[in-house]
């Protein structure tokens, strides 16, 4: 059980770094408190694996500090932080047994063999596979050696961290709602730091209780999945998180109020915008706009075209265009929606300005 | 009537294939076996002489003592060869400039014809002007390959350890290349040591490559003859006369065509027999 700090975390894979673009991790700074379930979620190659790696010890980061309870480990190798990973691809040692696999790590470190035998007794039915600790672990189906090797970090008693590294992604879908409650149950009962890295947004949401979003190498927002919802602090956080994203519509601002192809849109707080800034946007997701007729007068919303009503079940996506931007909206699945002009008329609550891609109100941004 | 259409025209375009497998495989062998049930006097006079050329070879002391020195070198060759080339393997760079060099001087002595490593061992070892014959002698070992049945073993095995390791290696390092890093991450952080790492992740998975590279050097080395026969042809005396080389001796040095073709078909029937035992055997607990 540990407390994680990264302070200042650059790092490049290059010896020699001339342009910034080459850090795989630009700078990162987190704390990440004992017990926490946290997950890290980007899309590939934003750097995520390459953060837990330098966690696990299995990469020396170019810069900065990895502190475990407030002592250094950046340069200790994996073996040494007490730490367990459970992999992409499920790691099992094909020739053990599944009471093998399990012991393997205290055998590993000399524990005593009646220690053992009731230690691994016990992360078995901890993660149902009592009825299996004689069988070959090469037979195994995926979802079964993903918990194995979940199981041999839990054996250990002395683990500050469990990382998880995508490791749904070879599980039957099926199975991947089951394994994912699971583990968000035993995070309950263990109560160990985990960190889980994915670029799936429901498996980062459902397990995690903050979510760490990334994109190209920074830290785009921290927080819980509420917040990462209802107020993303960039607007690739809106468009990441949300099926469809949030819409991102480009405006200009004059006198405290966001002007989207000369109209006026209402937004959370008056419109403010520094002179340096060179992209303004409006960010308003699809659950938070109505459509309305289009009656013609000209101030009862953004003008629009609707183009195509999709059903995805309980709800509908509408696509509506304003001139040669793409606005989705979601309405309820009885609603019916006629294809043709209309008004959209956005909740000014939950409307907000972007600079250069942060959110302009500068309160609550969830930096770290 | 279109399906039957549709047969005819499948065995015509099969027809090739057969033609090239009567050409190639059946036809000689039968010939083969057509010589070991007759007696043969020349002029094509044939008498039927059932299985007695196969009574007589089986009961011959010459047989079994070119069998028993057959296995001898097969066996000494895979315990040294096998475990010799997973060592190099290991030890071999998996990343950076070094790999290139190492897999081509790996590569260099399975490029050799073979009657060539033959001829180069011949001469590395004569007593009075080879480099190895010298140097053992001024060292002050009694080595001398043509005189010396010990002697005579010891360069035969040493050339095929030169001559087929890299090709033990060179499998053996491609299935060790082909084990994802996770599988190292894992034992890292699970604490296990560089044997714990040897015995449950890459041995296991070098199961398979193992396989073929025993069963290609099981048959290559039960079949050799080339490198033996320019080496030390057979000698001093009967010492190194593996089966290859005594089945030419009968066939072509005695024109004992009859006990020549039943000694053939069963040196091929105990090279597949052993083939498939160890086949068998090494592939038992694959999962797939």
């Amino acid at each position: 059980m540990a407390r994680i700090s990264l302070q200042d975390i650059r790092h490049s894979y290059q010896t020699i770094v001339a342009k910034a673009a080459e850090y795989a991790l630009k700078r990162v700074h987190l704390e990440w408190q004992d017990g926490g379930a946290y997950a890290l979620l980007g899309p590939s190659g934003c750097g995520k694996t390459t953060l837990l790696n330098i966690i696990s010890g299995l990469v020396a980061p170019t810069e900065g500090r990895v502190l475990f309870d407030g002592r250094d480990v950046t340069t200790l190798p994996p073996e040494q932080r007490n730490i367990a990973q459970v992999f992409q691809f499920p790691v099992v040692y094909d020739t053990m047994t599944v009471f093998e696999n399990l012991a393997f790590p205290l055998r590993n470190r000399h524990a005593e063999s009646s220690r053992v035998d009731a230690r691994v007794r016990e992360i078995a039915s901890l993660l149902d596979l009592d009825g299996l600790l004689g069988r070959r672990a090469a037979g195994l189906p995926p979802d079964l050696k993903q918990k194995l090797s979940l199981g041999r970090g839990l054996v250990r008693d002395d683990v500050n961290i469990i990382m998880f590294d995508e490791p749904l992604t070879v599980i039957d879908p099926h199975l991947k709602w089951q394994l994912r409650s699971k583990l968000k149950e035993l995070h309950q009962t263990v109560r160990t730091t985990m960190i889980y890295v994915t670029h799936d947004q429901t498996e980062a949401l459902t397990f995690a209780d903050q979510v760490v979003v990334m994109q190209a190498g920074e830290v785009v927002q921290v927080g819980t999945p509420v917040q990462l919802f209802e107020r993303p602090t960039h607007t690739f956080v809106g468009h990441f998180i949300g099926s469809p994203g949030m819409n991102v519509l480009p405006c200009e601002v004059s006198d405290g109020t966001a002007l989207f192809r000369g109209q006026p849109v209402p937004t959370e707080t008056p419109a403010k915008a520094p002179a340096d800034a060179t992209r303004l946007e409006l960010g308003v997701r699809p659950e938070h706009i109505r459509i309305a007729p289009d009656t013609g007068s000209g101030d009862d919303g953004i003008a629009v075209d609707i183009v195509r009503v999709a059903d995805a079940g309980r709800y509908r996506v509408v696509e509506a265009m304003a001139g040669d931007h793409r606005i989705h909206v979601l309405t309820r699945e009885d609603a019916d929606t006629p294809l043709g002009p209309a008004r959209l008329q956005v909740d000014p609550s939950r409307t907000r300005l972007y600079v250069d891609g942060w959110l302009a109100d500068g309160a609550d941004t969830g930096r770290a | 009537m279109a399906v039957k259409t549709e047969r005819q025209a499948a065995w015509l375009l099969v027809a090739p294939v057969v033609v090239l497998v009567a050409f190639n495989a059946l036809i000689p062998l039968m010939t083969v076996v057509n010589y070991s049930v007759q007696e043969t006097f020349g002029n094509n006079f044939f008498l039927w002489h059932g299985l007695g050329w196969f009574q007589d070879v089986l009961r011959s002391e010459r047989f079994h003592a070119a069998f028993g020195r057959q296995m001898l070198f097969t066996g000494l060759i895979l315990l040294i060869e096998v475990p010799l080339g997973v060592a190099i393997a290991l030890a071999m760079p998996r990343r950076g400039p070094l790999v290139s060099v190492c897999l081509v001087l790996m590569a260099l002595p399975l490029l050799i014809p073979w009657n060539v490593v033959g001829a180069m061992w011949n001469i590395f070892a004569l007593p009075d002007i080879g480099l190895l014959g010298r140097t053992l002698n001024g060292l002050g070992f009694d080595y001398n390959m043509t005189q010396d049945p010990l002697s005579a073993w010891f360069t035969l095995i040493l050339m095929d350890v030169w001559h087929w390791t890299s090709l033990v290696v060179l499998l053996t390092y491609a299935g060790l290349i082909s084990i994802p890093d996770a599988y190292y991450q894992a034992a890292r952080i699970d604490g296990a040591g560089a044997w714990a790492v040897f015995r449950h992740i890459q041995l296991p998975k070098l199961r398979r490559v193992l396989t073929i590279a025993i069963l290609l050097r099981f048959m290559d080395s039960f079949m050799v003859y080339t490198e033996p026969f320019v080496l030390t042809g057979g000698g001093p005396g009967n010492s190194t006369t593996l089966l290859s080389i005594d089945l030419v001796k009968i066939a072509l040095g005695q024109f004992d065509l009859g006990p020549a073709a039943a000694m053939s078909l069963i040196y091929f029937f105990i090279t597949l027999l052993v083939s498939w035992v160890f086949y068998t055997l090494m592939t038992r607990h694959d999962p797939s």
